[in-house]
């Protein structure tokens, strides 16, 4: 009976002694940690993608809480939640102009010839290691859909000919497409750079055009037309300087012979110009007998 | 003297030599242009010295070294400079490239260059010579040759490695180079013994290669710095710490060199042409190039000027309506091109040209099985199918950290054997790539 008692006791003061010390050490060692960081944390969506520049939605929430970043920073939120969080922070919402990802090429499986064909691991990134993926164009999209995959928020999907489309309302300028792509065809924009140059290849005119029915020829005709400053042509490629984007109307999309140019409008989709050829085949074309290993 | 054992991994697959393998080199004609890029080797790119519409002798300079990890190009033909651009690459991207357009009577006699004498020069002379003559690693990996011709910093090489396994299938360059200029490889091998202070060489050669290791034998005679070695054909023997392995008894440690143990290890091809280049002090601007495959009916050992397009060899060697899938390199470790406009370089040693029956595409990938077979042959005793799932996974940094992704050196024992046919060569090299593009980025962003 003894040996119950002495046990019992022993471990009731090596329990009490143990919850003594914590009790201690909770209050000598306590953080203090702003509770509207977890209520904030709580307001945001959850979707930690980074668009912010923050090392995911708690970060951000500190951010914000502290005041170094306006809660308009988060481009994913709804902008109901962004005034939710600034009217319970007693701060100003700020904006930050909705950013998107934009795709510099448009030579689908169309418009765009290939020299092979390309068998192995289905992801643009495998393919782009063989040979360069045996696209026409050394710069083009490969279609394989390595930028579908990897968007969280099913922003991307492949088209009908095998080229990735965004859905602006749901892009929310994260950045993974722009590092998965082997051929670093996307970039983040502001909404507001509309016109845009849907090709980065840099051959000359009939070089680029004998590969892909919409590639950037270099022929300057946009760059003859458009404000001055505006844009340039460097490597064969009309470049347009969104440093003066307050510039930018659709006159130099009006004569592009191959639609390389667009105007990007936030409800028609991209707008190519009235002089752009004409698109209307539908299927893939073919590989070139010419372009095998088979001589004839 | 030798303690070596046979390296305990790797396949035996069918060698696939016989086809080229007797037949004497052959010199293949100019094409009608030659296209000569600027960045043909591993390093910075050569600078270009000529002018459009210039007129070049065969074997003068025509782009000087971009660097000391870099070496010069000089014209392989007698004709006009074209034009200087842009030209498909094997890689699949396009790299500026000098436009040859050989005179239609130009001859394949090189006039260009002076004789030097190589027992006068001092070591450092003949690394700066070895420089000029434009010499890479004629092997396949195109690493400039005078940079492994120096000695390592505070490192002793006492023994120069002569490398004449040739494990791939198909290929048979380093074969009749052995067999037919056994005179000018131990010239070469002599010239890197002098430039890195080392006592002797040793010729490894693999022993499906009995007339080589006869050749040899015969031109060194009675001298004793130089002997040749007959070892086990098995593949990858020809990778340089396999074949160290398979001599010395020791491994390279992960992430070293050969030179941490005191070996240099030179292609025969490199240090053939060192061997016959530096004495004339002139440029490497041909290489013997083996195209062959089932679907040729006249493969062969062709001594190739640089630039050459593949269209125009592949003509030459009589390319049939079989051929489907075109490979530079050997089957295991080559690279499928995609358009034959591609030039040949000084890194090309074989063109394959597999047939329409030999070519099994859209094989379905089945999942991993745990079999291990990978892991029994992996050379270097990394474990592939561990590797693969994380690549599925995308865990590309634990590759590197936990796993030494960047010791595989993608042989393709791995990629062979395995009876779920995943592709996980394909695998590793594009972790190797995102991995480097992490850590730029990564830099970009701690300078920023």
């Amino acid at each position: 009976m003894l040996e119950y008692l002495i046990a019992g006791g022993v471990m009731a003061g090596i329990g009490s002694a143990l919850a003594v010390a914590l009790a201690l050490a909770n209050k000598k060692l306590y953080v203090y940690e702003d509770p509207r960081i977890d209520q904030v944390e709580g307001m945001l969506p959850s979707a930690n993608c980074g668009a912010c520049g923050c090392a995911g939605c708690r970060a951000f929430a500190e951010k914000v809480v502290e005041g170094a970043l306006a809660p308009g920073k988060c481009t994913v939120s709804a902008p109901v939640g962004i005034v939710a969080i600034a009217s319970f922070l007693g701060v100003d919402a700020g904006s930050e102009e909705r950013r998107v990802a934009r795709l510099a090429c448009a030579g689908g499986a169309h418009v765009a010839w290939n020299r092979a064909r390309y068998a192995g691991l289905e992801t643009c990134r495998a393919a782009a290691l063989i040979g360069g993926g045996g696209k026409g164009c050394a710069w083009g999209c490969l279609g394989l859909g390595d930028c579908e995959r990897v968007c969280d928020f099913d922003a991307i999907r492949m088209d009908e000919h095998g080229l990735p489309v965004v859905t602006e309302a749901k892009c929310t300028a994260c950045g993974d497409c722009v590092e998965v792509c082997p051929k670093s065809l996307f970039s983040i924009h502001p909404v507001s750079h509309r016109l845009w140059v849907a090709c980065n290849n840099m051959a000359n005119g009939d070089e680029a055009e004998a590969v892909c029915e919409v590639a950037c020829t270099a022929c300057g005709r946009c760059v003859a037309d458009a404000p001055p400053g505006l844009m340039r042509m460097l490597d064969n490629l009309a470049v347009i300087d969104y440093s003066k984007n307050h510039l930018a109307t659709q006159i130099p999309i009006q004569r592009c012979p191959t639609g390389a140019i667009l105007w990007i409008d936030g409800m028609k989709g991209p707008v190519k110009g009235p002089e752009a050829r004409r698109i209307t085949r539908k299927s893939p074309l073919p590989i070139e007998p010419a372009d095998l290993p088979v001589l004839r | 003297m030798l303690n070596g054992r046979r390296f305990s991994r790797g396949v035996h697959p069918p060698e696939s030599k016989e086809q080229t393998s007797h037949l004497p080199i052959r010199r293949l004609p100019f094409a009608p242009v030659l296209i000569v890029p600027l960045s043909q080797h591993t390093g910075a790119p050569a600078v270009a010295i000529v002018r459009e519409g210039q007129e070049v002798v065969r074997g003068e300079p025509i782009a000087k070294a971009g660097g000391f990890v870099s070496v010069p190009m000089h014209a392989p033909a007698t004709g006009r400079i074209e034009k200087i651009a842009l030209a498909p690459s094997a890689r699949g991207d396009l790299a500026k490239a000098v436009y040859l357009k050989p005179y239609p009577s130009a001859s394949q006699e090189i006039l260009y260059g002076a004789p030097q004498d190589i027992e006068q020069m001092t070591p450092e002379q003949i690394v700066h010579a070895v420089q000029e003559t434009g010499v890479v690693g004629l092997g396949g990996a195109a690493f400039p040759t005078h940079i492994k011709m120096k000695v390592p910093e505070g490192k002793k090489v006492d023994t120069v490695l002569v490398n004449g396994c040739e494990c791939e299938p198909y290929l048979t360059t380093d074969h009749r180079v052995m067999v037919e200029q056994a005179g000018e490889v131990l010239h070469g091998a002599r010239i890197a013994m002098k430039a890195l202070d080392a006592r002797r060489a040793i010729v490894g050669v693999e022993d499906n290669k009995p007339d080589a290791v006869e050749a040899l034998r015969t031109a060194i005679g009675a001298a004793t710095d130089i002997t040749v070695e007959a070892v086990p054909t098995r593949y990858p023997q020809g990778a340089e710490k396999m074949l160290i392995q398979a001599l010395f008894g020791r491994e390279v440690p992960s992430g070293g060199l050969p030179g941490d143990i005191g070996v240099a290890v030179f292609n025969v091809a490199t240090l053939a042409q060192i061997g016959d280049l530096l004495p004339r002090h002139q440029g490497l601007i041909e290489r013997v190039v083996t195209i062959t495959g089932p679907a040729l009916s006249k493969p062969g050992n062709y001594l190739t000027a640089l630039g050459t397009p593949l269209r125009w060899a592949l003509e030459q060697a009589g390319c049939t309506d079989e051929a489907a899938s075109v490979i530079l390199g050997g089957p295991m470790m080559g690279s499928a091109i995609g358009t034959l406009d591609v030039p040949i370089t000084k890194g090309v040693t074989g063109i394959l040209v597999l047939a329409r029956r030999d070519v099994k595409n859209h094989r379905p990938i089945h999942p991993c099985i745990r079999c291990g077979a990978c892991v029994d042959v992996c050379p270097l005793y990394l474990n592939p199918s561990r590797l693969g799932m994380l690549a599925r996974k995308e865990r590309y940094e634990e590759m590197e950290t936990e796993f030494h992704l960047n010791d595989c050196f993608e042989c393709g024992c791995c990629s062979y054997v395995c009876p779920s046919r995943i592709p996980l060569v394909q695998y590793f090299r594009i972790s190797k790539q995102m991995n480097r593009e992490r850590k730029a980025r990564e830099r970009a962003h701690s300078n920023a």
